[in-house]
């Protein structure tokens, strides 16, 4: 039975209106945080194996919230990075944390979700298995196997390939056909009175140096101009003529 | 110094290559993984120097293997496409330089970059280093021309790989990929069956269309999760994008708000789909999709 350290962020639920102000995204306006959709597969896949599972997030004193909640599904250990303003370190920097985070685990198996809600980058797995010198499998919609080899089905160019991979590994999750199991009252009440072990970067004893870059602000997207609508498939024959003329797409 | 590093899909480059030499304009290192679509990236313009790195760990995919072999050839500032295996490799390069990756870039001056967050639902601004690594999203920046005439450098590079394939297996059907299709017609729930799904197709047929689909349908009626789009399926940007009985839930709007073009076909004008549509048309789609697959014949 292998340990596996699972990387969880907490992010704006996906329904969560998004605000900007002053130039940054307003987070005291978001109503509900919630665990990264991904990152609940990767936990998922994690349970599934059976083993020790320590589930690791790096963030504000609020993310400690999801970890209890990744307890109630059954996280064996918790572990909380602070940092208060995640938008302050760069990709390097948080695979470096995470990383040494790892390293204080033993773990040498990593799950974590693809791509974050928030950031939709998909750098901290293969950024992460780069700092523990790791293999890595990103978009895992699969998995079989133990440590001593792992399967995992994820996308090729020309449709889908299993892969097998072994520890030392990262393996990043994409949404799976797996149901996520969901807390029942004991889990809940137990999640309660586990343990968070909360620490600072510089308890982890690593060099993080400084950003490669610097945040300008954060905006709205762009306003669309406002489109034109039509009551009717009368009408579909008038859209086909605009598309072919006005916007030039067909 | 710019290098751009190759998207290759089979034995070819992958046309998004020449988007990312034209985002840049001209003095581009192009490196080539596996030495693939070598001399094709050396006729683009803006070209000034094509790297072919062959080598055995170009056989299969294996993000931290071609990171490594392609790094000594890659200096300077370097782009990938925010494909899947272009953000792999620049994470990697990233973290091994010690150094950001910025994915998924929409807008790009000099060392001024933007990208969406939170699924479109923001941008973010940047001021990058001078060795930042990037990945610039397809369909977004205008592809460089031809008529360029670079030199072909051959170089020999191995790195070990850590995983290996063991079974590939070929996609359920032979439809274009909403990731890559420049006209998407995707269906939800408001199509009422998997019997009715055949409207759909027959019209992306007439269109040259691939075919998406919403999270409900997607889990519902048991299609792949390959052709979902939104939050939890695929981020698409072709220039036209046709939702039909798609309500417009905010994590589906994640997933295509940046088309270029939106149609939504829905019986409900108070759908949210109509909030970003260019081209809203309220009607169920049993009237208007014989009506679409007309018009188009009469084009
Ligand atoms: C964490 C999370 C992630 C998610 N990720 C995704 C994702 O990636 N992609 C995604 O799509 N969803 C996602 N969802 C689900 C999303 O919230 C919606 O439930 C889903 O998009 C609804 O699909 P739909 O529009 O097909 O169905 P519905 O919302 O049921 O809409 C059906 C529409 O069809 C119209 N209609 C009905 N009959 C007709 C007719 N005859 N002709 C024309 N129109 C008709 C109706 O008016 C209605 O607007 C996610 C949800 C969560 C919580
Ligand atoms: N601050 C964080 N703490 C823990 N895990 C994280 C954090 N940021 C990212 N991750 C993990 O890395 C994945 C990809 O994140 P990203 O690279 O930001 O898209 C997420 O789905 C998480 O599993």
């Amino acid at each position: 039975m292998t340990d596996v350290a699972v990387l969880l962020k907490q992010v704006p639920d996906t329904n969560a209106k998004i605000m900007v102000s002053g130039g940054r995204v307003d987070e005291g306006a978001v109503n509900k945080w919630s665990m990264s959709p991904f990152d609940e597969y990767a936990l998922e896949a994690a349970l599934s194996l059976g083993g020790s599972i320590t589930a690791i997030t790096c963030g504000p004193d609020r993310a400690k919230k999801m970890l209890t909640d990744a307890a109630a599904v059954g996280a064996s250990n918790l572990l909380h990075v602070q940092v208060n303003d995640l938008t302050t370190l760069d990709s390097n920097q948080l695979s470096t944390i995470l990383a040494a985070a790892v390293g204080r685990t033993g773990a040498s198996v990593v799950f974590c979700g693809k791509q974050a809600a928030d950031t939709n980058s998909g750098s901290t797995g293969p950024g992460v298995a780069e700092k523990m010198g790791a293999a890595c499998v990103t978009m895992v919609s699969e998995l079989t196997g133990d440590s001593s080899e792992f399967m995992a089905l994820r996308p090729a160019t020309d449709g889908m390939e299993r892969i097998s991979v072994s520890a030392p590994c990262v393996l990043s999750f994409d949404k799976m056909a797996a149901e996520l199991r969901r807390p029942n009252v004991k889990g809940i009440m137990m999640a309660k009175k586990k343990a968070i072990e909360s620490i600072t970067v510089e308890d982890l004893g690593v060099d993080i140096g400084s950003s490669s870059v610097s945040m300008d602000g954060q905006s709205p997207p762009p306003e669309k101009p406002a489109g034109q609508k039509f009551e009717g498939a009368d009408s579909v024959s008038t859209v086909v003529s605009k598309l072919r003329d006005e916007a030039k797409v067909i | 110094m710019v290098t751009v590093i190759a998207e290759i899909s089979g034995d070819s480059l992958h046309p998004v290559t020449a988007q990312l030499v034209g985002a840049v304009g001209g003095g581009v290192t192009v490196v080539c993984p596996g030495g693939i679509g070598a001399n094709d990236a050396a006729s683009l313009a803006g070209v000034d120097q094509v790297i072919a790195v062959e080598g055995d760990c170009f056989s299969s995919f294996d993000g931290g293997a071609w990171a490594s072999a392609l790094a000594p050839h890659c200096s300077g500032r370097v782009i990938t496409a925010s494909t899947p295996r272009g953000r792999e490799i620049a994470a990697r390069m990233g973290a091994s330089r010690g150094v950001a990756v910025v994915q998924d870039v929409t807008e790009m001056d000099g060392n001024s970059v933007s990208r969406p967050i939170y699924s479109g639902k923001a941008m973010e601004s940047l001021t990058l280093s001078d060795d930042v690594i990037l990945t610039l999203r397809p369909n977004t920046f205008a592809a460089a021309g031809g008529g360029g005439s670079a030199g072909v450098n051959t170089v020999n590079q191995s790195a070990d790989v850590a995983t290996s394939v063991k079974e590939a297996i070929a996609k359920a059907s032979e439809r274009l990929d909403v990731a890559d299709a420049n006209v998407i017609i995707a269906g939800g729930r408001g199509m009422g069956s998997i019997e009715n799904w055949g409207e759909l197709e027959k019209v992306a047929d007439k269109l040259g269309a691939a075919v998406g689909a919403s999270r409900a349908v997607v889990d519902e009626w048991g299609l792949s999760h390959s052709i979902q789009v939104g939050q939890t399926g695929k981020t698409v940007n072709p220039s036209l994008y046709i939702a039909v009985g798609i309500s417009g839930a905010i994590q589906h709007l994640a997933g295509m708000r940046s088309s270029k073009y939106i149609v939504a076909i829905n019986k409900d004008s108070d759908a949210p789909i109509f909030g970003v549509a260019d081209y809203g048309i309220v009607a169920t789609w049993e009237e208007a999709l014989p009506a679409l697959s007309d018009a188009l014949s009469n084009l």
